[in-house]
């Protein structure tokens, strides 16, 4: 679903050869929408292996610092210079669970999202 | 040995919001090839699943520049981007070092632009082609291609009372590639993500033209649930189904030996309903044909490698 409104262009106004001009724009669709199933990260399991980011088809594992506040508590997490894991983007999260299959200490765990929604089934 | 601790922090060429099925790999091997170069790079995508989905108008989820052209001409529209920039750069207006690199799915590589690739990889064009081997024509609903291995369901290779899915086996389009001798050939899977990570690699420092294969699992396709992607593409590694090798300059190398855990074929048959027909008993001679095809592969495979 796109949040934002597009503007329907006359055709004098539209690129030759309906050439998309900004990169990456894509990120506007929220595929997040898509989700049944949501995946829930526990830090105290998680190493900070970066298999999950690795493996999102996606792109909705971020790569966090050393700041984040959903980093792995297990092993290093305070180099600057390595990511560590930085939460969902759960406007992107499909929900297809590869990263909970693939996450060597389980520190991923799959939950529908009727889970998260309140009485009157918004979010 | 690529830290993805350290991987993680370098840019994404493809970034979210493009419309590939949920689970599919195809997303996640493009993700890992573009970060395996630090030159720019300039891709072609040929039609098909990756194209379609990550381009829907007026959205395109890629960051870096992209060119569709055809379904048969990725290879013909890379050369022709290469030489631009060849001759460019020979005048002083360009002096970046820019990569060229193709993605097609196996309709556009197996069968379709066949004649394309092979093309451009005897006139030598510096560039990497990577195919999505998805094995079919999976964006229009799941009709067979030269890629679909022998026994599977797809919409044009039914199953009923005589046919019991596709009658003949997968093309080995990796081996038609070596034949032309061009200096890096690979096969890779989603599963192994450190092969993987250091084909494309190699293949981008290569000069001249260099082309890796990589299986890419189809959730609703193969159909098996969206979590298992790189399971399946694990098992059809471990069968030796999807053995994974490289040949640099004519010398054959098997990056890796599943010994004594390689798995019977019907391990992966089984996990993936486009198969399910091959579980029952009367069909166990497909199974076994599929088999001994496997083993003949495989065992010529190993053959290569050992000298
Ligand atoms: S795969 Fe698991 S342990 Fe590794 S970073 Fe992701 S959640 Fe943490
Ligand atoms: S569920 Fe799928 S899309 Fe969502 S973060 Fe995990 S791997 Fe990525």
């Amino acid at each position: 679903m796109v949040t934002e409104n597009h503007d329907k262009k006359g055709w004098k106004e539209i690129p030759i050869g309906g050439i998309i001009e900004e990169a990456g724009n894509a990120e506007r669709y929220k595929t997040g929408t898509w989700r049944s199933f949501r995946p829930v990260h526990h830090p105290e399991k998680c190493t900070n292996c970066m298999i999950c980011w690795v493996n999102c088809p996606d792109t909705a594992i971020k790569a966090g610092d050393v700041n984040s506040p959903d980093k792995g508590l297990v092993g290093k997490n305070d180099d600057p210079n390595l990511a560590n894991f930085g939460g969902f983007d759960y406007e992107h999260c499909k929900g297809c669970g590869i990263c909970a299959a693939v996450c060597p200490t389980k520190a991923i765990d799959m939950h529908p999202e009727t889970e998260f929604l309140d009485k009157e089934g918004e979010e | 040995m690529v830290n993805l601790r350290q991987l993680a922090k370098k840019e994404e060429r493809l970034g979210p919001g493009h419309r590939m099925c949920p689970g599919c790999p195809q997303t996640m091997i493009v993700r890992l090839v573009t970060k395996a170069t630090d030159s720019p790079v300039v891709v072609a995508n040929a039609t098909g699943c990756l194209e379609v989905s990550t381009t829907i108008y007026p959205f395109s989820a890629w960051r870096v520049p992209w060119i569709h052209n055809a379904f048969e001409n990725s290879a013909a529209t890379i050369s022709g981007v290469e030489a631009a920039y060849k001759a460019l750069k020979k005048k002083g207006k360009i002096d970046k070092d820019v990569k060229f690199l193709v993605f097609a799915g196996d309709g556009g590589t197996y069968d379709i632009g066949l004649q394309s690739l092979s093309g451009a990889l005897e006139r030598g064009h510096n560039f990497v082609y990577v195919c999505l081997d998805n094995e079919g024509y999976m964006n229009t609903g799941i009709q067979r291609s030269s890629a679909t291995p022998f026994g599977a369901w797809t919409n044009t290779s039914q199953v009923g009372s005589i046919l019991k899915g596709k009658q003949e086996f997968k093309k080995d389009l990796t081996s038609v590639v070596a034949s032309h001798h061009i200096p890096y050939v690979a096969q890779a899977s989603p599963s192994n993500v450190q092969d993987l990570f250091k084909k494309a690699k190699k293949a981008f420092e290569t000069e001249g033209p260099a082309f890796i294969n990589v299986l890419a699992p189809c959730v609703p396709g193969w159909k098996y649930p969206s979590e298992q992607s790189m399971e399946i593409a694990r098992l059809a590694v471990d069968s030796c189904f999807w053995p994974l090798y490289e040949i640099e300059n004519g010398k054959y190398t098997l990056n890796y030996d599943p010994g004594e855990k390689k798995i019977p074929i019907i391990k992966w048959l089984e996990k993936q309903k486009r198969f399910r027909h091959l579980l029952k008993p009367e069909n166990q001679h497909i199974v076994e044909k599929l088999q001994q095809h496997v083993d003949a592969m495989w065992e010529n495979i190993k053959r290569l490698s050992e000298n």
